[in-house]
């Protein structure tokens, strides 16, 4: 049952949160399965290309219908990309473990980016605490929790962007829920997608979470103050995520002394057009 | 646990089905689970029977078929099947071969009964 309004909504609710109303008031919303929202389109590929009416096949009492059970979301990602196009705006997805440094690491870029016009979106399962921190480095900012849900997915991202509503040529950071996991499968409609690894999680992480690194453009290596104090190999780092992903781009920096801070506003300068 | 979203997803796609075809309950829903779709089994499963309960799925048994994963060098254009993902090529230790099948995350039918 959901906490802000007791409608008995199963565990996928989630709210949006802008830190700039006092009152933390907040739209909500939940997806459950008395809803029907999700459009009734099946993907049929068919290599010999002959027409195709769209009824389903019955064998007895099997109903085929083979759609791909991501296909809500990719649809609605493909919408949000179409608007960030349309509008030239150059959206991010920023992932990484809890604590690697994403919020570091925007409010570092926030500072960077003097006449810039940059909108935050803060994925946390609870709490305000990144979004306040974005508000208080001065971007609009909106915070989505997911409450149980583990990752953000392209329908949050376009309520959030709805209320957003970013200028043309703006720049969207998005920080996604702290996890390398889930959010792997959920495209956000983004056009590059930014995992941040910090020197203190061990060289391992791609081959142990393959599907993150294959999936990303750009991997910040992070917190490369702290290089001397620990055993992290960043070239066997880098060899273990590009066995994962060859085309993976790496940039090193520390979100705490600012060095290397540089190439990374200079790749973003770059992405957008 | 993005598991839930997923079998969330598939719910929903078995229940739509279901009710544009009159049916009045779903015995069973057929899934294409890729080797490498990135979700676990036992978190589907454990999911299952909470996405269903007050539905047409309630006691619905998710069929999980494992899709093994299958790729093609793009060096040398064998077809071999990797354990893990980008495991280099057998034949010519290349890496990044082209994905063919494993991937998949599929509602591929249902069963059902009429009243
Ligand atoms: N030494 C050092 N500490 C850093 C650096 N970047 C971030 N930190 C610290 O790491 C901790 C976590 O940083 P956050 O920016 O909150 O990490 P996050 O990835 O946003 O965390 P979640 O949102 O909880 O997933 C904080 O204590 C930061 O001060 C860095 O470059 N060097
Ligand atoms: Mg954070
Ligand atoms: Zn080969």
């Amino acid at each position: 049952m959901c906490d802000h309004c007791g409608c008995g909504g199963e565990g996928t609710g989630y709210s949006l949160i802008n830190p700039a109303e006092s009152d933390h008031k907040h739209e909500h919303t939940h997806s459950d399965s008395h809803t029907h929202e999700h459009p009734h389109e099946h993907h049929h590929e068919h290599p010999h290309g002959h027409q195709h009416t769209h009824e389903h096949t019955f064998t007895g009492n099997r109903i085929l219908i083979e759609t791909d059970v991501l296909q809500k979301n990719n649809l609605l990602a493909q919408r949000n990309k179409g608007y960030f196009e349309a509008k030239n705006i150059l959206a991010l997805n920023l992932v990484s473990s809890p604590g690697s440094g994403k919020t570091t690491v925007l409010e570092l870029t926030l500072a960077n980016l003097p006449g810039q016009r940059v909108y935050v979106v803060e994925g946390d399962q609870q709490t305000t605490l990144d979004a306040d921190r974005i508000h208080a480095a001065g971007a609009p900012v909106i915070q989505i929790n997911t409450g149980n849900g583990c990752h953000l997915d392209a329908e949050m991202i376009s309520k959030a962007v709805r209320t957003l509503n970013p200028d043309n040529d703006s720049l969207l950071l998005i920080e996604n829920v702290g996890n390398l996991v889930c959010p792997a499968l959920f495209d956000l409609g983004e056009q590059y997608r930014v995992v941040i690894m910090s020197v203190t999680e061990g060289e391992d992480k791609p081959l142990k979470y393959p599907n993150m690194f294959q999936s990303a453009h750009l991997c910040l290596i992070n917190k490369t103050d702290l290089l001397p104090y620990v055993d992290f190999q960043t070239d066997k780092f880098i060899r273990y995520a590009q066995k994962i992903n060859p085309s993976l781009q790496f940039l090193q920096l520390s979100a705490k002394t600012g060095e290397g801070f540089g190439q990374w506003i200079e790749w973003i300068r770059e992405k957008q057009p | 646990m993005h598991e839930f979203s997923i079998v969330q997803s598939i719910a929903e796609i078995a229940l739509e089905t279901a009710r544009n075809n009159g049916a009045g309950q779903i015995s069973s829903v057929e899934v294409e689970v890729g080797q490498s779709a990135g979700v676990v089994r036992d978190a589907m499963e454990f999911a299952w029977e909470a996405a269903g309960r007050g539905t047409l799925l309630e006691g619905a048994s998710l069929v999980l078929k494992e899709i093994p994963l299958v790729v093609r060098c793009r060096n040398c254009q064998k077809t071999f099947h990797p354990d893990e993902l980008f495991d280099p090529c057998p034949a010519c230790g290349d890496i990044n071969p082209e994905i063919i099948s494993g991937k998949e995350l599929r509602v591929v039918a249902i069963e059902v009964k009429y009243k």
